[in-house]
């Protein structure tokens, strides 16, 4: 890469934190408020007690628990996604990486809001954390909501190390072109960083054993949320089926919300020569293995059901078909299958917007997918007297759209303090093929790579 | 003191690398700096083995053993019988020494990386048009910096002496 090439790719990624477009302002002050609602509907819980919420008996986990499930799934987005790109080497992940590395970071520090949410003391949340209390006991390390709290704060601490590590070069690089505050703000991020052939040596090292040990964390974060299922014994829960099942739906619904997001930060910060249209027929094609598996995964499930023919758990299984819960069901398999599996499948839809159209049907249809697994089962356990309704309160709506507003609100922010796309790996990946077949917005780039002669 | 050439040209700053060394520069002595690693050529490559992988293992090893112990050890210390388990049921254990395990292993590789990247490193030369896209190949605290002076300018290279 030319030196110009090279100073056109780091104007166009550092621009962004430069800049400020009256979207950034709006988006803030629209997403800020949603937040901030979310945060009086919360208070306004904490003072009158959970009562204000939809659950009480026999359906006591719902809204609050769909949400901690959807978003936890939602954050197999970034790092796993990533950590497989990163390790088969697949070249077109340099820009994909970092926008889905984001995701998974603040969709799990939302949806480990949750389960303390839904507390009717969240004051006593530590409870929860292995030290010996007061009570002169240790939480019960058999409870699969102990196993939560060791899995989701491994990947967390993973992801956000997976995430910075990268970014260090990056920031020295904002550093460099900064002044005044700014630059002493990012020299601090960037720890000194000066680019020396060990440090990007030991960073590659360090990235290489992180991906590999953060794949199987994240499988088993998703495995272990569908263990507080499975190790119950409520009808359609207590399933071996659960922890793949609940793995392969997070990384659709993951895929699903990368595909959005990367269509958002194109749009608005003018991406269009980093994130092309190959980037999400790519992605496109995952979403549709993905959405074959998941309906595979279905299929499976229920017919296991079906044949085995036990009433209380016929009961939930009827009620999802062709009872109370049908529209959500079947909604769920339109959004989840059908959409996607027509648009993703013939080439001429799966364009950006086809890809971001598919993305959304998904996000709804795997919304609803945890609403079914976690309502319904609750509402038909095994003796009828314990059959009851649920239906979600003002309070639990409003936490809920907060929360998407939340990761908007973040996201954004991010965005403007960090470069969302990975500048240096962008570059690598220019010399690091000098002779495979060039991508349109980087054809230049990729016509200046050095001749083979002074390599290794 | 330091002296170092700045290129645009990776192929140039291996030849400036390789006239350093023909000068009698020791490799350990020589100081390359890029705005992006370049595995392609044999000066990205130097000072690339590294015990890190072995290190991070040998931390996820020992975070499995002392997880192990830790959750045992607590467990007999405050019994809790649940369902018919024992008190120290390996099966649901096993999840949380995983997830322990795969934590030190990453804790560890970081730490690595603070100490042999960052805390570690020997020099302070550094020019802020390398993120402009230049390649800094320099000496630091040369014995005679003129001397070296011809083997970093070579086509269009840059020498500065700072």
């Amino acid at each position: 890469m030319s030196r110009t090439q090279n100073n056109r790719l780091a104007d166009d990624l550092v621009r962004p934190l430069f800049n400020t477009s009256v979207w950034f302002y709006a988006i803030v002050v629209a997403a800020g408020t949603v937040v901030l609602s979310g945060a009086a509907a919360w208070a306004f819980q904490l003072w009158n007690g959970i009562g204000v919420a939809g659950i009480r008996w026999p359906v006591f986990w719902a809204f609050y628990l769909v949400n901690f499930v959807f978003w936890i799934g939602i954050s197999h987005a970034g790092t796993l996604i990533s950590a497989i790109l990163r390790l088969v080497d697949a070249g077109w992940r340099r820009p994909v990486t970092r926008c889905a590395e984001v995701i998974t970071v603040f969709a799990l520090m939302i949806g480990a809001m949750f389960p303390i949410i839904h507390l009717g003391r969240p004051w006593l949340a530590f409870w929860l954390f292995p030290y010996p209390s007061a009570r002169e006991i240790w939480p019960n390390f058999r409870s699969p909501l102990a196993w939560d709290f060791f899995a989701i704060n491994t990947y967390l601490t993973g992801s956000v190390l997976f995430l910075f590590l990268p970014m260090i070069p990056d920031l020295a690089l904002v550093r460099d072109r900064s002044t005044g505050w700014r630059r002493k703000v990012y020299g601090a991020l960037s720890f000194g960083w000066r680019g020396t052939t060990t440090q990007w040596n030991r960073l590659e090292s360090a990235m290489q054993i992180m991906a590999i040990a953060i794949l199987p964390v994240a499988v088993s974060v998703h495995t272990i949320v569908s263990f507080d299922f499975s190790m119950a014994n409520v009808p359609m829960w207590h399933s071996s089926i659960f922890g793949p099942y609940f793995v392969a739906g997070a990384i659709f619904s993951g895929i699903a919300a990368l595909i959005i997001a990367m269509a958002l930060l194109r749009k608005f910060l003018h991406l269009e020569n980093y994130l092309l249209p190959m980037h999400f027929d790519n992605l496109g094609k995952l979403l549709l293995l993905m959405c074959v598996l998941w309906a595979y995964f279905v299929f499976n499930e229920r017919l296991t059901v079906w044949y085995g023919n036990e009433p209380h758990e016929m009961a939930v299984f009827w009620a999802t078909q062709r009872g109370r819960f049908a529209v959500p069901y079947w909604t769920m398999v339109i959004c989840n299958f059908v959409i996607p599996f027509i648009i993703l499948s013939i080439k001429p839809l799966r364009t950006i917007l086809g890809c971001v159209v598919a993305s959304f049907a998904v996000l709804i249809g795997m919304w609803l997918e945890r609403f079914l697994i976690i309502v319904p089962g609750l509402s038909y356990k095994q003796l009828p007297y314990s059959w009851g309704d649920y239906g979600p309160r003002p309070v639990e709506l409003i936490i809920m759209a907060a929360t998407f507003a939340a990761m908007i609100l973040l996201y954004t922010l991010f965005s403007k303090f960090v470069p969302i796309i990975s500048i240096w790996e962008l570059k690598a990946g220019d010399h690091s093929t000098p002779h495979a077949p060039a991508a349109p917005a980087h054809a230049s780039l990729m016509a200046s790579a050095p001749p083979e002669a002074g390599h290794s | 003191m330091s002296v170092y050439g700045l290129y645009d040209d990776p192929n140039v700053a291996q030849q400036a690398v390789n006239n350093l060394r023909a000068a009698g520069v020791a490799d350990a002595d020589i100081t390359v700096i890029s705005s992006e690693p370049f595995e392609h050529f044999e000066f990205g490559h130097r000072d690339a083995k590294t015990s890190m992988p072995w290190i991070a293992a040998a931390a996820g090893l020992i975070g499995l053993g002392l997880t192990y112990y830790l959750l045992a050890a607590s467990q007999q210390a405050w019994p809790l019988v649940t369902s018919g388990m024992p008190i120290a049921p390996n099966w649901t254990n096993l999840i949380i020494i995983f997830e322990m395990t795969m934590l030190s292993a990453i804790l560890v590789t970081v730490i690595m990386l603070i100490f042999t990247a960052f805390i570690g490193q020997r020099g302070k030369l550094y020019d802020s048009e390398v993120s402009d896209g230049y390649i800094l190949v320099g000496v630091e605290n040369p014995a005679d910096a003129a001397k070296l002076e011809p083997a970093l300018a070579i086509h269009g290279g840059r020498v500065k002496t700072v």
